[in-house]
């Protein structure tokens, strides 16, 4: 008989529906776990237990008074703590916003409560989602829970420990250049970044406003499609959220992949890319194959130049959306006496972590005259070029397979003091971003080593529904979700 | 491209962190080796590519202009490092 806390959402709701759990047990057994094994995986930053047992019970009494709560109803769920939660601290995992208390909710957020999930706590991410480890978090590291010596991946490595640990029922990511899809694929869980444009970011602190967007991290592919209906709609608070009206992504999920074209890009199994991992992405396509998808070759010629372009356009945005962080009206101020510059430049060197400071130089100097043409501009034209590639590869095939991250997960302090090592590493992720077209990362084996290994699709705008189709005939036919991590409570 | 004490002093400028000497060395070092990475995107000729800052095919994204209720004074200023009853206290800007 299985823990509550082993439940995928969709079975958990379900039990809750039926009144054989409740939505207070829900949560308690979720937070009972997080007592226990948080301490070894630092999957959070704040649990806000009191806040969730207090909402779940609100949510057992609508359900007593025969009211239907909503598509949520009673999950415990987990948010990246670079979404504002309102009266819930939010930290982005930086010194900077330690003790910041957002005085407004995500929109994010307020959809999932009203779809009446409950909220578990904030969990841990590189500062300001900078990085592809967690280990620039400035509140330690969280752990692979498959390997606590290793990394989860990152940014949104809290969000894929503490789905793939059972520490919540679904998690929010954000993904700027892989950071939902990598920690996803080495944790082995399902990780999801929408189409740009497709989830609001209001409330989503800003990293690169081109390329953000919050999505999903779920135990299987139809807890993914669950949580997707709660936030995939156009937001007036978001002047870029998209107006297309959304598909429930749940319906049609087993339409199988019968005819269905693939398309393997033949520059992202060069140079770089693990063996094992090479050999468990292409038994995927092989898998694919024997269900009837016709698998082909297809080129993404600009691929080698999708690190370069990416830290210059992110990095460039970054330094703009870092700003705000002066010490005037909320987070940290230095204590040190001065005029005002030394009060913005003294509070963010007290602020910041280094791979932050690195970043905003960065964006900072290929935004500055005299460099804005080499660098920003260029960038701009070459990401164009990245969105050309897609265009016609999607043309030929209706979905792209790939690898995820190049290697499983390494060890903690492995790539730490190499930061061009680490962007490496985000090279099959990147380029949905710069492109804007949305990516899932499923897990598809594991590493002798038994560390796991993710498979990951794109397809073009707004085709999510064809992504969760594939994904969910790959997952019934392989099993690989299925697998928990071995942690002693 | 050679990144100098003064790039660096200046860019930390424009950036308002303080950097320590210490930080601006190994910053400089850090900065180069990327950017001399990110010279290879000169091997693409770009001349007749229109710049794409943005994914999605929207623009002018307006409303109606009339007030909404906002955020109170005091919920605005409830996490400020330092405040009076209705405003945010700052160090003097002008001597």
């Amino acid at each position: 008989m299985a823990e509550i806390y082993e439940l995928t959402a969709h079975q958990l709701r379900e039990k809750i529906l039926a009144g054989q759990v409740s939505a207070e047990e829900a949560a308690k057994s979720y937070l009972d776990r997080i007592e226990r094994l948080d301490p070894t995986i630092h999957a959070y930053v704040t649990v806000d237990a009191e806040g969730a047992i207090a909402r779940a019970r609100e949510i057992d009494a609508r359900l007593a008074r025969g009211e239907q709560p909503g598509g949520l109803c009673g999950l415990p769920i987990a948010v990246k703590d670079n979404i504002c939660t309102l009266g819930i601290r939010t930290t982005c995992s930086s010194k900077i916003l330690e003790n910041f208390v957002p005085p407004y909710q995500a929109t994010v957020v307020e959809q999932i409560l009203a779809e009446g999930a409950v909220i578990l706590g904030k969990t841990n991410l590189d500062e300001f989602a900078m990085g592809s480890s967690t280990e620039n978090s400035a509140f330690a590291p969280t752990r692979n829970p498959w390997d606590t010596t290793r990394i989860p991946g990152g940014s949104s490595g809290g969000s894929a420990a503490a789905i793939a640990a059972d520490l919540a029922a679904l998690a929010f990511g954000s993904d700027t250049g892989g950071s939902i899809r990598q920690p996803a694929s080495l944790c082995g869980v399902v990780g999801m970044k929408p189409t740009y444009g497709r989830v609001s970011r209001y409330g989503l602190v800003a990293f690169g406003s081109s390329l953000d967007q919050i999505g999903q991290i779920a135990k299987d592919v139809r807890d993914a499609a669950i949580l997707l209906n709660a936030i995939a709609r156009h937001d007036p608070k978001d002047s870029t959220s998209a107006p297309e009206p959304a598909p429930d992504y749940t319906a049609a999920l087993e339409g199988g992949v019968d005819g269905l074209k693939i398309g393997l890009p033949k520059e992202y199994f060069g140079q770089g890319l693990d063996s094992e991992v090479e050999q468990a992405v292409r038994a995927a396509a092989a898998e694919y194959a024997g269900m009837g998808a016709e698998i082909f070759e297809v080129s993404l010629p600009h691929t080698e130049y999708a690190v370069a372009t990416y830290y210059i356009i992110a990095t460039a945005e970054a330094s703009s959306n870092l700003a705000r962080y002066d010490g005037v009206h909320y987070g940290h101020r230095t204590s040190r006496k001065g005029d005002m510059i030394d009060m913005y430049s003294r509070s963010r060197a007290e602020g910041f972590g280094a791979e932050v400071k690195r970043r905003i130089m960065l964006g900072t100097h290929a935004l500055s005259a005299g460099y804005y043409d080499a660098y920003y501009l260029k960038a701009a034209q070459v990401r164009r070029l990245f969105r050309n590639d897609f265009d016609n590869a999607l043309r030929q095939v209706d979905v792209i397979l790939c690898p995820t991250a190049p290697t499983p997960a390494f060890k903690i302090g492995e790539k730490s003091s190499d930061p061009l090592a680490m962007y490496l590493s985000d090279i099959y992720t990147i380029s949905a971003n710069l492109a804007g077209i949305p990516g899932i990362s499923l897990p598809c084996g594991f590493s002798t080593d038994g560390l796991p290994i993710g498979v990951q699709l794109m397809a073009g705008p707004f085709e999510e529904k064809k992504l969760l189709r594939a994904a969910y005939a790959f997952q019934e036919a392989t099993g690989h979700h299925l697998k928990r991590p071995a942690l002693t409570p | 491209m050679k990144i100098t004490a003064e790039m660096v002093d200046y860019i930390a400028h424009l950036a308002r962190i303080e950097l320590s000497d210490d930080d601006k060395l190994v910053f400089s070092g850090q900065l180069e080796s990327i950017l001399e990475y990110i010279d290879k995107l000169n091997e693409l000729d770009t001349s007749d590519v229109e710049p794409m800052v943005h994914t999605l095919d929207i623009s002018n994204v307006f409303r109606e202009d009339c007030v909404r209720p906002s955020l109170p004074p005091d919920a605005a200023l409830a996490n400020a490092p330092d405040r009076t009853a209705d405003s945010y206290k700052v160090p003097a800007i002008l001597d």
